[in-house]
């Protein structure tokens, strides 16, 4: 029954032949059955989410009214603050964390009435691309147990990939949705940043982080960007500005519309397995009309260093919270800075201190201009080459990644890790909406096609993937861990 | 520019970290070896680039100065690794020559 897409399963629920309950206790069987060898989830929230769903049903029986999400099982990243809900940020630190309150968006999915499952695993504080870092451990890819599901949001790409959520939220501050979204074959969005309220979202980089539907299909992604696209007053940086109804953007049609291919991402570096499943779903593009042509974003190779100076930044002065003082973890000592100190050393892992300390150097007397001014005044020449670019075009499409998902432990070095994001990084350094999507295969393993878009023009970029999702040909090939009756329809 | 090992501790005490002597040195290289990579940004020209420290053009977002409910207080201090009077309760800010013995 978790097998349906968000839209299949709202109509049968619609018609009421299945119930919401019936479908939470499917999707909680189906957790059970595959999560001891996945471990999507650091907390599922089981007898939560039956009483959600039953009270779904009363409220459907009594003849009300209902959001298309309701009664729709889902999971949260677990950075989402979720009120009487442990949310731990993967991180040791705050262990035994629970929110007085509701993220915005958790607020919107649950009066929608969206069924919450659980929180799923990431690395610490969202640092990280493959979901290793995360405190307490690691989560499988469903394509290959051997192999990583991406990162930070890894739980939430590999719950949806394994058909154990209809879908899930995540956050990308460099990569975090779209990477693992590729690696675990589903369809993942980053929205433009504004376009969805980080209230209740734990900082990371608070000029880069923006929260993201995980789905299974380009029309469920645009289902639940309608339910969280609202503007919040409780996020200074949240946009006053409607949003329109993004399924009506899913036609089919792309006629003329101009696709940028920037040959900066199809250069050095990128697996022939990768290029090749993206150059065929350009052609697939091109074969209904679009107009494919090459462009160049010509200071794409300053990104990684630009985003991981700005990153770590932001991120150090955000991270001075966590102290042992009003929640998490507290290592007690005989006076206050040493229990600081003890504190975030006992607490912190190895990837959040190593940023902490790069944040910290980079913002620090003497130092400042050299590295974190120079970094955004570079930030701003990324933005100019997406300017300039989509003076001509109306989306751009490049690989999400440069390879297809790594094994566990492969990668031991910090900044051959900080690799993986070459692809994904400046979209956030220039606040755009980008989506990826399932294009193929390499080796067995899923490949992301990225499609990036103008600010705010989240609908364009959704109008191509459906139309490349509609003429790619049928998929049936279904993850090695999948929940019973698999993960595709 | 290089990252020394005593800019490390330095930098570790300013982020109020206590590192190992092992971490240090681990840290001293891995942080040379991103810094390094970072020096890239050197090469560019940025001289009448301003920086850009947000996408949005915003200024400042104000609110109407009106009163609003808090979270109640037994719900904030709830996760206090210890509160006391309706207070997060922490150990002594100055060292007193009790807790410097």
């Amino acid at each position: 029954m978790t097998d349906l897409t968000v839209d299949l399963a709202m109509a049968l629920l619609e018609k009421k032949e299945i119930s919401a309950l019936e479908l939470t206790q499917a999707a909680l069987t189906g957790i059970e059955e595959v999560d001891g060898r996945l471990r999507a989830f650091i907390t599922v929230t089981r007898e939560q989410a039956l009483a959600a769903a039953a009270a779904v049903d009363a409220r459907r029986r009594s003849g009300e009214k209902l959001n298309p999400l309701a009664g729709i099982p889902m999971a949260l990243k677990d950075n989402i603050c979720t009120r009487g809900i442990l949310t731990t940020c993967g991180s040791r630190i705050l262990y035994n964390f629970v929110p007085p309150y509701d993220a915005a968006v958790t607020e919107l999915l649950r009066e929608a009435g969206a069924i919450l499952l659980g929180k799923t695993n990431l690395d610490e504080f969202a640092m990280g691309s493959s979901t290793e870092n995360s405190g307490f451990f690691v989560t499988r890819n469903p394509w290959d147990p051997e192999r990583v599901p991406g990162g930070s949001s890894g739980g939430s790409a590999a719950a949806v990939a394994a058909g154990e959520a209809m879908f899930a939220l995540g956050s990308d501050t460099g990569g975090s949705i779209r990477q693992p979204a590729a690696y675990c074959g589903v369809v993942g969005l980053k929205p433009t940043y504004g376009r969805v309220s980080r209230f209740g979202l734990v900082a990371f980089a608070s000029s880069l982080d923006q929260i993201g539907p995980f789905t299974k299909d380009v029309r469920d992604c645009a289902l639940v960007l309608n339910a969280i696209a609202v503007h919040d007053p409780r996020d200074s940086t949240s946009a006053h500005m409607p949003a329109p109804d993004y399924t009506t953007f899913l036609d089919g049609e792309v006629k003329g519309m101009r696709i940028g291919v920037p040959r900066e991402y199809l250069a050095a570096g990128i697996e022939e397995g990768v290029k090749e499943a993206v150059l065929g779903a350009l052609k697939v593009l091109a074969s209904l009309g679009a107009e494919v042509e090459e462009i160049s974003l010509p200071h794409t190779d300053y990104g990684i260093p630009a985003y991981y100076l700005v990153a770590t930044a932001e991120a150090s002065s955000n991270l001075a919270r966590y102290d042992g003082v009003q929640y998490g973890l507290r290592a007690e000592s005989a006076n206050l800075t040493d229990m600081y100190k003890k504190t975030r050393s006992q607490g912190f892992g190895d990837e959040v201190k190593r940023r902490i300390m790069l944040g910290t150097y980079s913002l620090s007397s003497g130092y400042y201009d050299a590295y974190y001014l120079k970094a955004l005044k570079v930030r701003t020449l990324i933005r100019q080459d997406f300017h300039r670019a989509f003076a001509s075009y109306h989306c751009i499409a490049t690989p999400t990644t440069p390879g297809v998902a790594f094994k566990i432990g492969a990668i031991a070095d910090p900044l051959t890790m900080y690799m993986n994001d070459v692809c994904t990084i400046a979209v956030n350094l220039a606040g755009l909406p980008a989506l990826s999507m399932p294009c193929g295969f390499s080796g067995g393993l899923p490949v992301g096609l990225q499609l990036i878009g103008k600010p705010f023009d989240e609908g364009t970029i959704l109008r191509v993937a459906f139309a490349y999702e509609q003429n790619r040909g049928p998929n049936h090939v279904r993850p090695r861990i999948s929940v019973r009756g698999g993960a595709f329809s | 520019m290089k990252i020394t090992v005593e800019e490390v501790a330095h930098v570790a005490q300013l982020a109020r970290l206590e590192i190992t002597e092992e971490e240090m040195r681990l840290y001293t290289d891995q942080l040379n070896a991103i810094l390094e990579y970072a020096a890239r940004l050197d090469s560019l020209d940025t001289s009448g680039i301003q920086p850009t420290a947000h996408v949005l053009p915003l200024k400042n977002v104000f609110r109407e100065d009106i009163k609003k409910t808090c979270l109640p207080l037994d719900e904030v201090l709830a996760n206090a690794p210890r509160a006391e009077g309706g207070m997060f309760r922490v150990p002594p800010v100055l060292e007193t020559e009790e807790a410097s013995q």
